[in-house]
């Protein structure tokens, strides 16, 4: 017992936190198997949730580093929005090709960083009023840019939309007897992609293990001689950067521009990061967290409607009770590690 | 002691959920009953649009009490809320669930064409309720049931046209705003499509269409704005009931009054669906002047054709279900539209 309270000890929060998520998601998992059976055997099943939520991932990535350098972005759904909505209007009403959609997608997500950073680093503006504003922007923007939903036809498009990954030995049999494959869609990977990237960047780079700095202790960053200012400017830039790419990828699931796409994402994307263990006062973190927390959203979401729970609002109870227990644990474990440390 | 008291409340918690799950499992294993029963269950998947009309409840309601277990059936309920990419969720989930039919009620005509080859290649059966798909491979779903929109909106419009003539109104003095439906839904483009038609045919003004997205609050918004931007509205076509009680309420509000006088200075409500009792109210005291029936039962059509696939025959690729013009105007009894005469269904006080 002393054994494990030591290494318990040992460990960082972030480190902590992370194995909460990974093992309370397994638990899930397993009991969904237990309890559901059926639909959960199928690997398949793993892989829609990961077609469904490549997007989701890839705003939370972002919206992790934003919120391990203390501070939040509440614009990345509207961004997913406007870019779904630009990159369907260039590619259908003007005839464009898919290459430069998706350079629009980076372009706004650069845009959107390079002000909100500004905004929120160099005039220090409060980064929740600024990404508020970002918000109803990017929503209105995508009104102007046109009103009416529409799916996009061009065929370059569809034939990268309909693109699927096969997954050797993971397929299934079908009631007809006939053996189906499992398959990802291209988001998957790039979700996966960034997930990796965000990963090395957080972990192994100065910039990564600055953003920890400044979200943990401002003042002591400043006396480090970190550059604070910078630090906050560049994690709007790769929030934002994310929310474009990511934008993309919703774009490329759904395959349709519409001004209320993506409604909500970016609280999905805040509860998913809390979810994985990224504190909302900053410092404390980690992308392979924010990735189960994804998990973990969507599979309760998926074990509520097979659970027959079938009513619109009860996938939001127990979004909000999931968070909820999850805080919970989290204050109590780091309480508990504190206590233990003291002594 | 804090650090206890934190303990048990976390416990409590846990033990909340725990229960909650072997509730949930208990209550599910049963309703199953004994196993050889469970395994005669035809397991329906039904990927809703959402809640956001009567027409819309009523719809729901009509498929929950069709496959119901004592009829042999489980049923699956998943509310979309009115957001494609949800339904596409939904259906690939029932494919994993292994569901035996699959019903869909789409929330618009375009992208279906890969979900729905998804469920081909895992061979179940697809019936689109409601709303048409529009995909290029028309074996990729196995039939439609729903109503002809277009037909609605064409009886409508022919009702309104036959009032005018009989109150000797000139055509140029009809002046129409259009508050329609979700753009892009079938529903919308039938009901939008059979008025310009008939404005066309019949010399009318059409002085907007404004989206109203089937809601009651979008209904009033729209209507407001036009009131107040066209002094000379007459006629406030609604694409939906819902729509049509925000619209009376917007009315109201500016001064004006909801009716068929309209060489009076009423403004004359026409609607569709007819589900709801409100709306029958509304008919009978004379401030909707003319609804087009809009069937949301589709649940026993539905059950009939999955009953019929079952004996290995094949349905109707089209099937439209039967539909009636309601009206609190007793001077018209009868409308003709495209040779076909429908009787129009008086609703007394």
């Amino acid at each position: 017992m002393s054994k494990i309270t030591n290494k318990f000890k040992d460990m960082t929060d972030t480190e902590l936190l992370l194995t909460i998520t990974i093992v309370v998601f397994f638990l899930m998992y397993i009991g969904a198997i237990i309890f559901q059976g059926k639909g959960f055997l199928k690997p398949q099943t793993f892989f829609n949730i990961l077609n469904a939520n490549a997007a989701l991932i890839i705003l939370s990535c972002g919206m992790s580093v934003v919120m391990i350098t203390g501070g939040i972005d509440i614009s990345v759904g509207g961004v997913t929005a406007l870019v779904s909505m630009c990159a369907a209007v260039y590619l259908d009403f003007k005839g464009g090709n898919v290459a430069v959609s998706m350079l629009i997608a980076i372009g706004i997500g650069l845009a959107y960083g390079l002000v909100q950073g500004f905004l929120v680093a160099y005039l220090d503006i409060q980064p929740f009023i600024v990404s508020l504003a970002g918000m109803f922007f990017a929503r209105g923007m995508t009104t102007i840019v046109n009103t009416n939903p529409f799916n996009v036809q061009n065929e370059s498009f569809q034939a990268l939309k309909n693109a699927r990954i096969i997954v050797p030995g993971m397929g299934s049999v079908n009631k007809k007897g006939v053996y189906v494959n499992a398959y990802v869609e291209i988001g998957v990977i790039v979700a996966i992609v960034i997930v990796i990237l965000m990963f090395c960047l957080l972990k192994w780079t100065k910039l990564g293990r600055n953003f920890y700095a400044v979200g943990g202790n401002k003042q002591s960053a400043l006396m480090l001689g970190i550059n604070v200012k910078k630090t906050k400017f560049m994690s709007h830039m790769i929030c934002s950067l994310l929310a474009g790419i990511g934008g993309y990828v919703y774009f490329l699931h759904v395959g349709s521009g519409a001004a209320t796409h993506a409604q909500g994402a970016e609280m999905n994307a805040i509860a998913s990061s809390i979810i994985g263990g990224t504190m909302l006062t900053g410092g404390v973190g980690n992308i392979i967290g924010t990735f189960f927390g994804v998990l973990s959203l969507s599979t309760i979401q998926n074990i509520v409607s097979s659970a027959g729970l079938d009513q619109a609002w009860w996938t939001g109870i127990t979004i909000a009770a999931m968070l909820c227990i999850f805080l919970v644990i989290q204050s109590v474990v780091m309480a508990r590690k504190k206590r233990a440390i003291k002594k | 002691m804090k650090k206890s008291v934190v303990f048990i409340i976390l416990i409590c918690m846990i033990c909340v959920l725990a229960v909650g799950c072997a509730q949930g499992v208990s209550r599910k294993t049963a309703e199953e009953g004994p196993v050889e029963k469970k395994e005669d269950l035809i397991v329906v998947g039904f990927s809703q649009v959402g809640a956001e009309s009567d027409w819309r409840k009523e719809n729901s309601e009509s498929m929950r009490s069709a496959f119901t277990r004592d009829k042999g059936y489980e049923l699956i309920f998943e509310d979309a809320q009115q957001k494609q990419a949800n339904q596409i969720t939904a259906i690939r989930t029932f494919i994993q669930r292994g569901v035996d039919y699959i019903v869909l009620a789409p929330v618009a005509e375009d992208g279906w064409d890969t979900v729905l080859g998804e469920a081909r290649d895992a061979g179940i059966p697809v019936i689109v309720v409601d709303r048409m798909v529009n995909v290029e491979d028309e074996s990729l779903f196995t039939c439609w049931v729903g109503s002809d929109f277009r037909l609605e909106s064409q009886k409508a419009c022919r009702w309104l046209k036959v009032y005018l003539d009989k109150q000797h109104f000139k055509p140029g003095d009809v002046n129409i705003v259009d508050i329609q439906g979700t753009i892009g839904s079938s529903a919308q483009i039938g009901r939008t499509r059979g008025l310009r038609d008939a404005v066309i045919d019949n010399g009318w003004n059409l002085l907007d269409a404004v989206p109203g997205e089937f809601t009651q609050a979008k209904g009033r918004e729209a209507t407001a704005r036009l009131l107040e931007k066209y002094d000379n509205i007459n006629v406030v076509y609604c694409e939906n009931d819902n729509e049509a009680f925000g619209a009376l309420e917007a009315i109201e509000a500016a001064g004006r009054r909801p009716g068929r006088n309209i060489r009076a200075g009423d403004v004359m409500v026409i609607s569709f669906d007819g589900v709801s009792s409100q709306a029958l109210d509304n008919l009978r005291s004379g401030s909707i002047s003319c609804i087009g029936e809009c069937n949301p039962l589709h649940g026993p059509r539905v059950r009939k054709i999955i009953e019929n696939i079952e004996k290995g025959e094949t349905p109707d690729k089209y099937e439209y279900v039967d539909e009636d013009i309601f009206s609190g105007y007793e001077g018209i009894t009868e409308i003709s539209v495209d040779g076909k005469s429908y009787p129009v269904k008086i609703m007394g006080k």
